[in-house]
């Protein structure tokens, strides 16, 4: 057994490579990592004494908001409200999940289009991911005016930013046998596309898309606080006229749908996929 | 001067012996006693291959005829794989030229190398079928060469003819039955006969196999093998296939070609070998 222990030589080593001592560079970087945190946290006002002082604050909003308001006529007309952001966020969604498709073969490398095509699609989808869909849902009731169709059309917007670029990543991921396979007996890209690297890339789709309506929901619900359809604008008249009950019952409702819809996403996605992802 | 006659003279003979008319047939022995006298399907030429500054082969010449039989043997990494690719045009060469049914790969591309390779078949190790479709859809996407649309699609969509076409090659293979299973519902060896019957539906006249039983059990390896044997005998359907297996190498190809340090270093019929002439090459 003493043969086989370790010898104090030995021992050090492995302490040592348990502390191991940073290099000057990686020093600098930890502190100036440091220095930014503290300078985002100045930059938004980050205040002890306001964390300290909001329980009371919070506890008179929730005294003049509870218990939410359970009038018939009320909920009739926000129910109906709720109609209307499901609908603009499964119209968004269906049609943005669509039009990704082609966006993503655009985007992925070495499918169907050049590296500079690909780059340039890229790049737009990064542009469209970066403008928040509120903004979206600006820019088009401008373009269309006020209504539900703003906010379905900055949906679809939202959703090809997002499903476009995780689609391409998708196929680029996909087991590339079948496609070489494909190609090895004379078929055209487009076919090889539609026969080996969809059909390899369908599980992630799903899941992608599930994905994608839980988030064109919870968007679909603030898109009425800039008159982009939905129920959003409950909220923004029930904060306005201090009718916190109404406010409490519009986030009660949001929240129920949001859960709801995560609930039969995850179910869907299970017996879609379950036992291939 | 005298150079450049003979090279003019060489080229004026190759340009004859290569053209439509009179085709290019292979006449002279390559490697030990082999002198089949038959059209030639597949020519490399000083054929070499490099990813980054890494070589794998250079100057890998050889003539095969059509309805030989071919093993590639050697050990890993010696470029088995990646010389099959280089003979289908699926890489581009790093030196020297492949011809494939009498056209320059290197030379051809788009409309042109389709056409070649729809007369082209590929077996490979891991099936490479696409799991969520039906065996039937899978076996139909080896008529996309000759068939190109979305008829070939699916076999929902696929033309009577075509159904009719897919289903003798399952009848072929035995899984006839097995038609509207998904293909990810299979085991490794019906996964491989089906990857086999998409292989031969469009009644290729090369058929590449790139280590077909490795995924498998000896048994079911022994079993895929006898079948596609059969299969491409009977059609005098060239082929090519990468094998570890010596016996199988000394079985089912009428050829070895060896490779090894990067070289083809063996080239003979196999009837002259024997298991331990093999075994060399991966010592």
């Amino acid at each position: 057994m003493t043969d086989t222990a370790p010898s104090r030589n030995e021992r050090t080593r492995f302490e040592l490579a348990r502390f191991e001592r940073p290099s000057a560079i990686s020093f600098l970087g930890y502190v100036l990592g440091l220095v930014i945190i503290f300078w985002c946290l100045a930059g938004a006002g980050f205040s002890l004494e306001k964390v300290a002082s909001s329980p009371p604050r919070f506890a008179d909003f929730a005294a003049r908001a509870f218990p939410p308001n359970l009038d018939p006529q009320v909920l009739s007309r926000l129910s109906w409200k709720m109609v209307e952001t499901l609908q603009i966020a499964v119209a968004g969604a269906v049609i943005g999940v669509i039009l990704s498709v082609p966006v993503a073969l655009l985007t992925a490398k070495g499918l169907i289009a050049g590296p500079w095509v690909n780059q340039i699609v890229r790049t737009g989808l990064s542009f469209i991911r970066a403008v928040p869909d509120i903004a979206w849902a600006l820019v088009f009731v401008v373009a269309v005016g006020l209504g539900p169709f703003a906010g379905m059309l900055a949906i679809v917007i939202d959703t090809i930013g997002f499903c476009g670029r995780f689609f391409a990543d998708d196929m680029e991921a996909t087991d590339k046998g079948p496609a070489e396979s494909l190609t090895a007996t004379g078929a055209r890209k487009l076919d090889v596309v539609a026969c080996a690297t969809i059909p390899g890339s369908l599980p992630a789709f799903i899941s992608t898309s599930l994905f994608a309506l839980e988030k064109a929901v919870r968007s679909s619900t603030i898109l009425g606080l800039v008159g982009a359809g939905g129920i959003g604008i409950e909220l923004k008249v029930g904060f306005d006229l201090f009718d916190y009950p109404t406010a409490m019952t519009v986030i009660l409702m949001i929240a129920v749908v949001v859960i709801g819809i995560e609930l039969v996403s995850g179910w869907a996605r299970t017996k879609i996929i379950g036992e291939q992802r | 001067m005298r150079d450049t006659l003979s090279s003019t003279i060489s080229s004026v003979t190759d340009l004859l012996l290569r053209s439509p008319a009179a085709p290019d047939v292979l006449t002279e022995q390559t490697g030990a006693a082999f002198a089949p006298v038959s059209p030639v399907e597949i020519e490399a030429r000083a054929v070499s291959k490099t990813f980054g500054a890494t070589p794998i082969f250079s100057d890998v010449s050889f003539r095969l005829a059509r309805g030989e039989a071919t093993a590639l043997v050697g050990a890993n990494g010696t470029g088995k794989s990646t010389l099959l690719r280089c003979l289908m045009g699926l890489i581009p060469t790093s030196g020297g030229t492949v011809h494939l049914l009498g056209q320059q790969t290197n030379e051809i591309a788009g409309r042109e190398m389709r056409n070649i390779r729809a007369q082209v078949g590929l077996v490979s190790q891991k099936h490479n079928l696409v799991p969520r479709l039906s065996v039937l859809s899978n076996v139909l996407h080896g008529l996309l060469g000759k068939h190109p649309g979305i008829r070939h699609w699916s076999h929902s969509l696929a033309p009577q003819s075509s159904r009719e076409t897919a289903m003798q090659a399952l009848e072929r293979v035995g899984l006839a039955d097995f038609a509207h299973r998904r293909a990810d519902r299979l085991s490794g060896g019906q996964s491989q006969r089906v990857a086999i019957a998409r292989a031969i539906v469009g009644a290729p006249k090369v058929l590449f196999a790139d280590e077909p039983c490795a995924s498998l059990d000896p048994s079911a390896g022994e079993d895929v093998m006898e079948l596609f044997f059969r299969l491409v005998r009977d059609e005098n359907v060239t082929v090519v296939f990468t094998s570890h297996n010596i016996e199988h190498a000394l079985k089912y190809g009428d050829r070895v070609l060896g490779l090894a340090q990067g070289r083809i270093q063996l080239d003979a019929t196999a009837a002259s070998l024997s298991s331990a002439d093999l075994r060399g090459l991966y010592d």
